[in-house]
């Protein structure tokens, strides 16, 4: 149990590949202006220029979402035991080390607790710098109790979804997964506790095919990559360039596959007023 | 036979992705890869494990004859009743090494082998009286997934299952067996008309995976696959699946979150195609045979991972060489599993089911 408490003025960029830091410049890599590093942070890591939403890391999702940037985190010890002894050009485990190394976590995910304007909640954010937020038995296990904090707590459910899919080097033990989360999803829908899936730039593969697609509101931020297939593997299928905006946000908000795109700084009033409407007076 | 022009096609197009940073993440099904033409009969075991097999395939005929032998004669003594009891035992041991001795890709093999047995032939072997029923009525009927009523031995039943096929524009017509996202909302829609009237459902998985395409992506492919393994969690009625040949990722999944999910002995069951992964973790798409080994996808791993609940027996060489023996073999274990299930009362199937699915694949440690 840990209480973090940060200033909105200290959102660590680091992990982020597409801000290209120059001292106390950054240039956007969507309008290719510079900009001066403060605004950026000021903006949410948003583009004040062009509205670009950078990719953020897990922690500062929470400091963004929860009031005072103050939560309450559980389940933060579990690690993969490497179930099966996966060694490709690079053995498993070790990229298991250096992911912790980098990111300060022991996988690609973090439960809170905290308030959203006041709502006490249950928030699981996915950290995609954590070998690209891929989902194995330990993202699989502690996203299933946050499920289960929420059916027991009766407080709202809230999954930022950030992640390439299933954890090829857990094998089918990352397919199963899928099975277990959306089982628990199961049981919170009978239970009529609200559960809202954010999702963010990327959210693909099995967590697609699972608990983003399953929330009471599934809402993605603008101009996020969001698909079941990678766009390389379409691309090789249909022989063709792919069109533009396939598979963001945008498009498949005109499909019909989200509920609202909605844009960083309404992501904190938007899902407050969604509460309001699900959660029933007492 | 005339090829199809689309295999064609991809078989030339494919290309191992270029090399990404955190590449290591299965994006989807990049499950195209495994469409690359294999020759069916490549070997590629080792020399060691071809002969400790073929070894224990000469002890096993030896055996075998001796039992036929000792049977033979009238009026056995409790000594020869003892002795022939032994050597079943031998046999079954010898049997378990031999299947062993089959690599992940030799299996990977069997089960994508063009005479293997389809969900619609062992429809006709194992169950009758069936009638298909097509369509999502939302959006169009996907030839990759049959679904219908049928009757297994006298009892009404509902069976689902992705569909292959032999012939070249029979191939094109089921999409090689990969559905698109009407397919799974067509198998949720028939799954909640066998709830609705209290019939079991049996499902067949033989698919590579979820077709990834531009109108499966514009029409929700991931929603679609979410969808059901929520819903199949909490249907209220005993669920069957088996898979049969290829069970490949979340598009095998969305119709094989079951009381029993069983796995044909050569069947396999993976998150990616050995050829999808070798090409991400390898950089290599030959290096299929080491991700195939690396990712445990055979029956027996699945079972020894705690994944799957049964394995099916199938003829001597594989389901392929003989139909009927085949589907007499699974309709044998699929009785035994109806049997059980028919019994339980639903609240009680339903807490199994999901305890079963809560407490699989838990391979993690807490640190102090
Ligand atoms: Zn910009």
């Amino acid at each position: 149990m840990a209480w973090f408490k940060r200033q909105s003025g200290e959102l660590d960029t680091s992990g982020e590949r597409k801000v290209r830091t120059e001292g106390l410049w950054v240039k956007c890599d969507s309008c290719r202006q510079i900009i001066w590093k403060k605004d950026l942070e000021d903006n949410l890591n948003v583009c004040p220029k062009c509205d670009k939403h950078f990719r953020i890391d897990a922690r500062s999702r929470l400091t963004q979402l929860l009031d005072e940037g103050q939560y309450d985190t559980f389940d933060a010890n579990l690690v993969s035991t490497d179930p099966l002894k996966f060694v490709d050009l690079k053995a498993y485990s070790s990229r298991l080390k250096q992911a912790s190394k980098d990111t300060g976590l022991t996988d690609a995910v973090i439960n809170a607790q905290g308030k959203l304007n006041g709502r006490p909640v249950v928030m699981s954010a996915m950290e995609y710098a954590f070998i690209g937020g891929s989902m194995g038995a330990v993202v699989g296990e502690v996203i299933t109790r946050a499920i289960e904090k929420s059916a027991g707590t009766k407080q709202p459910l809230i999954i930022i979804s950030a992640s390439g899919g299933a954890r090829m080097m857990e094998g089918v033990i990352s397919l199963m997964q899928l099975a277990k989360i959306s089982a628990a999803l199961a049981r919170l829908d009978e239970l009529k506790i609200p559960y809202i899936s954010v999702l963010t730039d990327p959210t693909t593969g099995g967590v697609t095919a699972s608990f983003a697609m399953l929330g009471d509101l599934n809402i993605a931020e603008p101009g996020a990559l969001i698909g079941f297939a990678g766009p390389r593997v379409i691309e090789q299928t249909i022989r063709q360039k792919l069109p533009q905006g396939f598979q963001r946000s945008e498009f498949l908000l005109e499909h019909g596959m989200l509920d609202a795109v909605v844009h960083r700084r309404e992501l904190k009033p938007y899902i407050s007023r969604a509460l309001d409407f699900m959660v029933q007076a007492a | 036979m005339k090829v199809p022009k689309i295999r064609k096609a991809k078989t030339e197009k494919v290309a191992p992705p270029p090399p990404v940073d955190g590449a290591q993440v299965v994006s989807g099904t990049e499950f195209l890869l495994s469409m690359v033409e294999t020759h069916w009969y490549s070997r590629n075991g080792d020399a060691r494990k071809m002969e400790v097999r073929l070894k224990a395939e000469q002890e096993l005929a030896r055996i075998e004859e001796q039992i036929e032998h000792l049977q033979a004669v009238p009026g056995q003594s409790e000594e020869t009743r003892r002795q022939i009891e032994q050597l079943h035992e031998r046999v079954d041991a010898l049997r378990r090494q031999i299947h062993a001795s089959y690599g992940a890709w030799e299996k990977t093999e069997l089960a994508r082998h063009p005479q293997r047995p389809y969900t619609l032939d062992y429809v006709e072997r194992i169950f009758t009286d069936w009638s298909e029923i097509h369509g999502d009525r939302g959006f169009a009927d996907d030839p990759a997934i049959v679904t219908g009523m049928a009757r297994f031995h006298g009892d009404e039943v509902v069976v689902i299952g992705q569909q292959k096929a032999r012939d070249a524009k029979q191939r094109v017509y089921r999409n090689f067996g990969m559905p698109h996202p009407e397919g799974y909302r067509k198998a949720l829609r028939v799954m909640h008309f066998a709830e609705k009237f209290g019939r079991p459902i049996f499902t067949f998985v033989d698919t590579d995976g979820a077709h990834p395409g531009l109108g499966a992506e514009e029409r929700g492919q991931g929603e679609a696959i979410a969808v059901n393994l929520r819903e199949m969690a909490r249907l209220k009625v005993p669920i069957i699946a088996t898979v049969i040949g290829v069970g490949g990722s979340g598009g095998a999944l969305a119709i094989a979150v079951a009381d029993r999910v069983l796995m044909m002995e050569n069947a396999v069951y993976s998150v990616i195609s050995p050829e999808g992964c070798a090409s991400i973790m390898w950089r290599d798409a030959t290096k299929k045979a080491l991700a195939a080994e690396a990712m445990k996808i055979t029956a027996t791993d699945l079972s020894e991972l705690g994944c799957i609940d049964g394995v099916v027996p199938e003829p001597e060489g594989g389901a392929h060489a003989d139909h009927e023996a085949a589907a007499a073999l699974l309709d044998q274990t699929l009785q035994t599993h109806f049997q059980q299930l028919r019994k339980t009362p639903i609240p009680e199937l339903l807490a199994s089911r999901y305890n079963k699915f809560r407490n699989m694949a838990q391979f993690y440690r807490v640190e102090a």
